[in-house]
């Protein structure tokens, strides 16, 4: 059967649960919104699958299913089409994939809340847009989704209409502006690309940039890939456009884990890959990424040590985490970054929802300094969190191994100062994982009355632990350095996506040592993992005396170098005031007062000084009548 | 009937409302309920007439339906009756038809006193915005621009808020004043011309000299202008907005004619001028943007935060008509009728909190979101409109916009849309703050606040007035075809009309009188 036919379901399915949801959530009961919210997208996935091994056989792993037109005026035009092929595929399959377990456990966590509806609606709508933006064959189209899933996002951190007081104000219109600045980025960098190929459809731009002569527009390109860049600072929260992040854990942890973990934060990066070959002609702009990627991947992971909110604590290292995978991206290893957003989606996914059950467990509890001693009372939680762990600090044989060491090869060969940049990285990650781990399941419990509480999370919650931490494993099997004789199978799949029929990507597995440079990286974060045991095995206490001791450092940390409150001070509150000053000055004052009222005022005045000749006395008349004429008879007989 | 029907449907269509207005306004007042109900159901009828214009197909020149015939002289000068209806008309004036009724229902229970009055008040309103939409004479169109203004101004003075006076006035003298500057260059212009139709003053313009054109241009400009509104221009329209009833919200769907008004007549009848000003254009349109979006941060009252957010809003409107570009009037044209829908579905849904609770102030309300579910559903959904947000009416109408002017082939063009697209950023500050600060946090407790007077949710009457709106809002962001297909001809002739060389216009030599030419070549 033609893929036309049916691959129009695979986003338009859960947009129909999301329709559902919404209007009949609340009458049909739960049974069937679950049935809904989590059986759309499981289906959704099933045909992803479907539609990924039709991909694979297709001619040039390229898929291209056209629906007509969606706008269009004078020489602008904008198809509604879809394009499946290696990178888009395995977007898909994450999306919908990840997003299924996900949502299965939403069942467990969200089981008790009156919104059960509204917040599978949410999430639907979510899984809809994002299959927009991996699936859309023009930029516009994946603008739709681009914005689309910034909306998802804001209604799910907003999700609890009357949210408690600890919740950081405003974060999901914080998420949302945030976003929106990174979009306009990304829609200045189409107008700039639609002034130069006179297109929008990727597929056209990417091939007549490959038959650009050299040099040309070779400016509005470097502003259009930058800008793209800004836009994907917004989504993938980079450097300095980051601060929405960490205030998102507002929202139900689940949502986290899909949202703010492993789908929509690593569109700035599916991004990116998608349009390699423009980005490959302007160096700036991938010297930009490279720094910026690096920069944020060691100053959130500075950032997460001293956090004590267990979700914050992810949040920061999900930040972090995106900036190793712009490091590689901008260090020319678009298979490397991007293989780093499909292991980061397994382990990341898993920690939230890691993360989730233990909050589930302490009735909402989510600070660290309050847990402890957790592994007897929820070993499936405490198992698949180690190796979650595991992962992310790059323990030998693990996915995340494969991933961060390739690209941290890399970047050496960019620079050893990004190299270095990154390993910082790596041992500030190593440390705060482990006290992450160790605070919250190790040692004595700290919290009495909540430990006597809690309890292993229910089936669906574990289930999917079980099977991302299986995944997280297993994500190696794609992808493992060659210099660990493994073969980086992800590249050669991606090729198609990347290449988009210009010549091959030029190899660069050259210089430096490779094993030594993992071996490096790899040996200092395990010595930083163990510090991180070893410091919080046995409570608070050393760590305590050790802030007592770096006082300074400790605050700046602790309160984020506190970038929130300059923000407010040099752009939000001169902003208020400024809008303030316009409305009063010049509205009020100026156009109303000496433009508007000043000459309506005049026109009164003057109106009743001539009412004071109008006396009703005719020889006052008479006498002005007379005056008239002689004052006449002068002009004209002068 | 039907025959009579054939051939003058336009004319029904612009003066059906008003006879009936005029019937209505001398109805007793203890049949107010009748009256009210017959103008519901005499609106509802005209729309389902006006439907008739989908079933029309364009002829050689464009006209989709086209009324012609010479009517009377002033001083020499002759007038058409000419009403015209093509791509560029066509969905502002199905739009005004289906919004009358629709307000009508909307606001059924919000008027206090003579609501028959209020209806036929109404009714004289829409003969005013569909004559001005069909004019094809300057005349004409004169004609029923100031007409509009007489309804209005009742509305707001009668029943208005509590400075509805002051507002009332203030609309009034504003408005008239740019009229009547307008009305001196269009007299002028027609002298030269020797006629009100709009080619024959523009083949006159191009004879002038070009300083007189620039001040011709700003002659219209300024009429338009107020209109539109237009910073600095603007300063009516916070009162009129905040003080109208919002059974009066049309005063936001037919303040867009101002665009409209520039489009159809000073880009045609002074092309050279419109060029030679479009820079200057785009960087008022990028100052009222930023501005409208600025002020609209700090406002306080929701009307006012929208007043303000609606003349950064005919900023891009503006800014796609000074691209001269086909993508970026394309743009214009659809941005018009976008405001058009989600203006007025957030106006009333402003007055639909208004009906319940007697106040618009941001800080009576918080937590609405919990007691009014369905109402916030629609809000979020019109705001999401209004920010531009993609699969909406408002992403394809600023998009097309932007890409207009970025790609206009004007130097200025690039760093016009790049500023602008602040404006965008700014809009989704204050739309949702606002949001934020009405429909989000704990439920308002104190007892004597808005919230807590709220009541029901949305009632069936007010969900059937939502439902229409939100489906267009959707529509037209997911199928734009159907709205910009029928214009994407008119709008290119327009412009190419209007950067031909020499005006390519039916040549009528004998109408310019020689002393009218001898006169400028003096």
């Amino acid at each position: 059967m033609n893929i036309a036919a049916w691959a129009w379901l695979i986003p338009v399915l859960p947009l129909a649960g999301f329709f559902f949801n919404l209007v009949l959530g609340k009458k049909a009961g739960k049974g069937a919104v679950t049935a809904a919210g989590v059986g759309t997208v499981a289906l959704a996935f099933v045909l992803s699958l479907i539609a990924f091994k039709v991909m694979l056989a297709a001619p040039g792993h390229r898929l291209e299913i056209g629906y007509g037109e969606w706008m269009s005026a004078g020489a602008f035009s904008v198809p509604m089409g879809f394009v499946v092929d290696p990178l888009s595929g395995i977007m898909m399959l994450v999306i919908t994939g990840i997003g299924a377990l996900i949502h299965l456990y939403s069942v467990g966590y969200m089981a008790e809340d009156k919104g059960y509806g509204r917040y599978f609606a949410y999430m639907n709508l979510f899984v809809f847009f994002m299959l927009l933006l991996v699936m859309g064959s023009s930029l516009p189209l994946l603008f739709v989704g681009w914005e689309g899933v910034g909306l998802c996002s804001y209604l799910l951190i907003g999700y609890d209409f009357a949210q408690s007081d600890d919740v950081p104000p405003q974060a999901g219109l914080k998420a949302f502006l945030y976003n929106r600045v990174g979009d306009l980025g990304v829609l200045m960098g189409m107008f700039a690309l639609f002034a130069v190929f006179g297109t929008l459809t990727i597929g056209d731009i990417l091939v007549r940039a490959g038959h650009l002569a050299p040099g040309v527009g070779l400016g509005l390109l470097t502003f259009a890939t930058l800008m793209f860049f800004l836009g994907c600072a917004g989504k993938s929260a980079q450097l300095p456009l980051y601060l929405w992040l960490p205030d998102a854990m507002a929202g139900p942890t689940p949502v986290s884990a899909l949202i703010h973990a492993a789908t929509m934060v690593t569109s700035g990066i599916y991004l990116v890959v998608r349009m390699a070959p423009l980005l490959q002609m302007t160096p700036v702009t991938m010297n930009v990424i490279a720094w910026v990627g690096g920069g944020t991947a060691l100053f959130a992971a500075t950032i997460a040590i001293a956090q004590k909110d267990i979700k914050r604590v992810l949040a920061y290292s999900t930040v972090s985490q995106l900036g190793y995978m712009f490091l590689g991206l901008g260090a020319a290893g678009f298979a490397a970054g991007f293989f780093h957003v499909f292991t980061h989606a397994w382990f990341k996914a898993l920690l939230f929802l890691g993360a989730g059950s233990v909050i589930h467990a302490l009735h909402h509890e989510q600070s660290l300094m309050k847990m402890g001693g957790l592994w007897k009372k929820m070993p499936i939680t405490a198992w698949t969190m180690l190796i979650a762990t595991a992962c992310i600090i790059g323990f030998p044989g693990t996915s995340g191994f494969a991933s961060k060491d390739e690209i941290l090869y890399l970047a050496y060969l960019k620079s050893p100062v990004l190299y270095w940049m990154g390993v910082a990285g790596a041992c500030c990650t190593a440390f705060y994982m482990l006290r992450l781990f160790t605070l919250a399941f190790l040692g004595e419990a700290r919290d009495a009355h909540a430990y006597e509480h809690a309890h292993e999370s229910p089936r669906t919650m574990t289930v999917p632990l079980v099977i991302l931490a299986i995944g997280a494993l297993a994500a190696t099997a794609f992808g493992w350095p060659t210099a660990f004789g493994g073969s980086f199978r992800i590249e050669a799949f991606l090729e198609p996506s990347v290449r988009y029929g210009q010549s091959a990507m030029e190899a660069v597995h050259h210089g430096g040592s490779p094993a030594l440079l993992a071996t490096i990286s790899t040996v200092l974060a395990l010595a930083f993992a163990y510090w991180g045991w070893s410091t919080y095995r046995n409570g608070l206490a050393v760590a305590e005396a050790r802030a007592a001791k770096w006082p300074f450092l400790h605050r700046l940390l602790e309160n984020k170098y506190f970038v929130d409150e300059g923000v407010d001070f040099v752009l939000i509150r001169p902003l208020r005031w400024f809008g303030n000053l316009l409305w009063k000055l010049f509205d009020v004052i100026f156009i109303d007062g000496i433009g508007v009222n000043l000459p309506g005022a005049l026109t009164r005045v003057a109106g009743d000084f001539i009412a004071l000749f109008q006396t009703g006395r005719v020889r006052n008349y008479v006498l002005t009548m007379g005056l008239g004429a002689l004052l006449l008879l002068y002009v004209f007989l002068k | 009937m039907s025959l009579w029907m054939s051939t003058h449907f336009l004319t029904f269509l612009v003066f059906a409302p008003a006879l009936l207005g005029l019937l209505l306004l001398f109805f007793p007042e203890r049949q107010a309920k009748v009256a009210k109900l017959l103008g519901l159901l005499v609106a509802i009828c005209l729309f389902g007439v006006s439907l008739r214009a989908l079933g029309l197909v364009p002829d050689g020149a464009g006209w989709l339906f086209l009324e012609h015939r010479p009517w009377f002289s002033v001083a020499g000068l002759p007038v058409d009756y000419r009403l015209g209806l093509d791509g560029i008309n066509l969905w502002l004036v199905l739009l005004t038809t289906f919004l009358v009724p629709l307000t009508m229902l909307a606001t059924w229970k919000s008027l206090s006193k003579h609501e028959g009055r209020f209806a036929g008040l109404f009714l004289l309103l829409e003969t005013g915005v569909l004559g001005a939409l069909l004019s094809q004479d300057m005349l004409f169109f004169y004609l029923f621009w100031e007409a509009m203004l007489i309804p209005t101004t009742f509305m707001i003075g009668v029943w208005g808020g509590e400075d509805r006076r002051y507002a009332a006035n203030k609309y009034f003298i504003y408005l008239m004043s740019g009229s009547l500057i307008w009305l001196v260059g269009l007299l002028y212009l027609a002298i030269q011309a020797g006629s009100f139709a709009p080619e024959l003053m523009a083949q006159a313009a191009t004879q002038l000299p070009l300083h007189a054109q620039g001040w011709l241009f700003l002659a219209f400009l300024l009429a338009f202008a107020i209109k539109f509104p237009l910073f600095p221009f603007h300063t009516w329209m916070p009162d009129a907005y905040s003080q109208a009833p919002t059974a009066a919200v049309p005063v936001s769907m037919f303040v867009k004619l101002g665009g409209y008004g520039f489009l159809r007549f000073v880009i045609p009848i002074l092309p050279a001028a419109a060029a030679r000003y479009s820079k200057t254009l785009a960087v008022v349109a990028v100052i009222a943007i930023l501005f409208g979006a600025m002020v609209a941060l700090v406002q306080r009252d929701m009307k006012k935060l929208v007043a303000y957010s609606s003349l950064s809003h005919m900023g891009f409107v503006l800014l796609g008509l000074a691209s001269l570009s086909v993508i970026g009037t394309q743009g214009a044209v659809l941005q018009i009728l976008n405001l058009g829908i989600t203006t007025t579905a957030i106006f009333l849904m402003i007055g639909m909190l208004q009906d319940r609770t007697g106040t618009t102030l941001i800080a009576d309300f918080g937590g609405v979101a919990s007691k009014m579910p369905v109402l916030t559903g629609f809000w979020i959904l019109a705001t999401m409109a209004s920010i531009g947000l993609p699969f909406t009416n408002g992403f394809v109408g600023e998009f097309l916009i932007f890409n207009g002017t970025f790609t206009s082939g004007f130097a200025w063009g690039r760093v016009a849309a790049c500023v602008a697209t602040l404006g965008v950023l700014l809009a989704a500050a204050y739309m949702l703050w606002m949001t934020k600060r009405v429909f989000w946090g704990a439920e308002n407790s104190d007892s004597e606040s808005a919230t807590a007077r709220l009541g029901s949710d949305l009632s069936f009457r007010e969900i059937a007035v939502l439902i229409p709106l939100s489906a267009l809002i959707l529509w037209i962001g997911v199928h734009p075809r159907t709205f910009l297909a029928p214009s994407e001809r008119s709008v290119t002739r327009l412009l190419s009309d209007a950067q031909a060389p020499a005006p390519k216009l039916a040549p009528a030599p004998g109408v310019v009188s020689d002393s009218a030419l001898s006169e400028v070549h003096e």
